[in-house]
């Protein structure tokens, strides 16, 4: 009856290269993302997301070549961004074998991009990453990588895009990515219960027990992370035993 | 034995070529009368919307081809859109007829719940169901769509799911089988649902 929670590692990558950084700064090599996704393709991954975090025009054809690798290792779901501003830029996406794209920025400065990519390649395939950042009352959007506010409720902004044809919300919570402090409970509760399409959490995971806070108390449908994965911290297949035994649907590898 | 995809334009051909490669089965993509004339099995993958689909079946003159080669023992396999397209008719284009082929109409999934209905969902095989032999029961598989088929009233129906209600995961009536997940991304399960159509194909 419920779907599986999801469990998406995801692969911040640049050059052809897995990078990771704390706070959206400081890069280092985490190794070859065409072995890395293999590696959670076996251990029971349920998607994977890769992210060109340069995004920048002239590297364009080594993130699609990122993506063909990535996509021949997999028999789950991919998800690909970074930079995209055009439906061209999102068709070339998919045709290296992504299933599904993530606009962030473009979307912002111009939300009918959403509509666009919903109406040519369905709601399933587009993922609208949010950026937060806690304001006082309120969540933040934050664009160009985090450095500049969009000026824009959270919430609303996730609602909005939501009625523009977003099928997927990447919800990432500025504040508590790279801090290995736990996802961000109220932030994620608060999108998920304003949408009505799937929230993946993102931002702060470390321990089984986060995982199991943001599916219970923060109603996320999916849960993302990235270096826990990539320097062997958690194994997919012992976080997914631990969230079964405690109740949440999870997908268990054979 | 190699399996004709049907190349009907935006779609995941590349994903269902992927996944047939990986347990080592050699396709060709197609779109044209002539190639669905000597297909010795077909596949039918389609993400989007179904009047796309249906559209680009009728541009490319499929539906009389499609029907001769179903008649004729091809096996005949639908994903996702391409097994909505068998129906008579879909919620998501009312005006446009589908190819007709299983009785019955694809119906919007309720919407109380979040769609698309979009992740791992259990699906539930009738025992003695052709495609799922060998899968563990109750394995998840990897689903994305707004609109599926009511089992109500359906021999054909192999396979149920439960999203909001009750709807139609597979069919299989002689040669011609469809799945309304995605084989091509469920994992193992997936793997072993493809290889059960290629040695009933073969």
């Amino acid at each position: 009856m419920t779907l599986a929670r999801r469990i998406i590692p995801c692969l911040d990558t640049d050059c052809g290269r897995v990078v990771k950084g704390v706070n959206f700064a400081g890069l280092r090599d985490a190794g070859d993302p065409a072995k890395l996704a293999a590696r959670y393709n076996g251990e029971g991954a349920d998607e994977l997301i890769v992210l060109d975090i340069a995004a920048s025009r002239d590297r364009r054809s080594t993130f699609l070549d990122t993506i063909r690798r990535v996509a021949a290792e997999l028999a789950i779901p991919l998800a690909a961004g970074g930079g995209i501003l055009t439906r061209e830029e999102a068709r070339a996406v998919i045709q290296a074998g992504a299933d599904k794209i993530t606009v962030n920025t473009a979307a912002v400065d111009r939300p009918e991009l959403i509509a666009e990519l919903s109406g040519e390649f369905g709601a399933q395939a587009v993922v609208v990453a949010i950026d937060a950042k806690r304001e006082d009352e309120h969540w933040d959007v934050r664009i160009r990588g985090g450095a500049v506010s969009a000026d824009l409720d959270a919430v609303s902004w996730a609602k909005q895009a939501a009625a523009f044809g977003a099928g997927e919300i990447l919800l990432t919570s500025m504040d508590r990515d790279g801090t290995q402090t736990g996802f961000d409970i109220a932030l994620t509760a608060a999108i998920s219960r304003a949408v009505s399409v799937p929230v993946i959490a993102s931002g702060g995971a470390k321990s089984p027990a986060h995982f199991l806070d943001v599916f219970r108390e923060g109603c996320a449908d999916a849960a993302l992370a990235a270096s826990i994965f990539h320097d062997g911290v958690q194994s997919i297949r012992s976080l997914k035993e631990f969230l079964a035994e405690a109740g949440i649907p999870v997908r268990l590898p054979c | 034995m190699r399996i004709t995809i049907i190349d009907h334009g935006p779609g995941n051909v590349a994903s269902v070529e992927r996944a047939l490669a990986r347990i080592s089965i050699s396709t060709e993509r197609a779109i044209s009368e002539q190639a669905i004339a000597r297909a010795t099995a077909v596949i039918l993958p389609g993400v989007g919307h179904f009047s796309a689909l249906v559209r680009a079946l009728d541009e490319n003159s499929l539906r009389a081809p499609l029907s001769r080669a179903i008649a004729r023992g091809v096996p005949f396999l639908g994903i996702c859109l391409g097994l909505q397209a068998l129906y008579e008719s879909s919620d998501e284009a009312p005006v446009l007829r589908g190819l007709g082929m299983l009785p019955g109409h694809v119906s919007a999934l309720p919407a109380q719940s979040k769609l698309p209905h979009m992740g791992w969902n259990r699906v539930h095989p009738l025992p003695g169901s052709r495609l799922f032999r060998g899968i563990p029961v109750e394995s998840y598989f990897y689903f994305a769509h707004s609109f599926a088929a009511s089992p109500i009233a359906s021999a054909e129906t192999v396979a149920t799911c439960t999203y909001g209600c009750e709807f139609v995961a597979a069919i299989e009536r002689g040669n011609l089988f469809g799945v309304q997940f995605h084989p091509e991304k469920s994992g193992a399960a997936g793997a072993q649902l493809l290889r059960n159509f290629v040695r009933l194909a073969a």
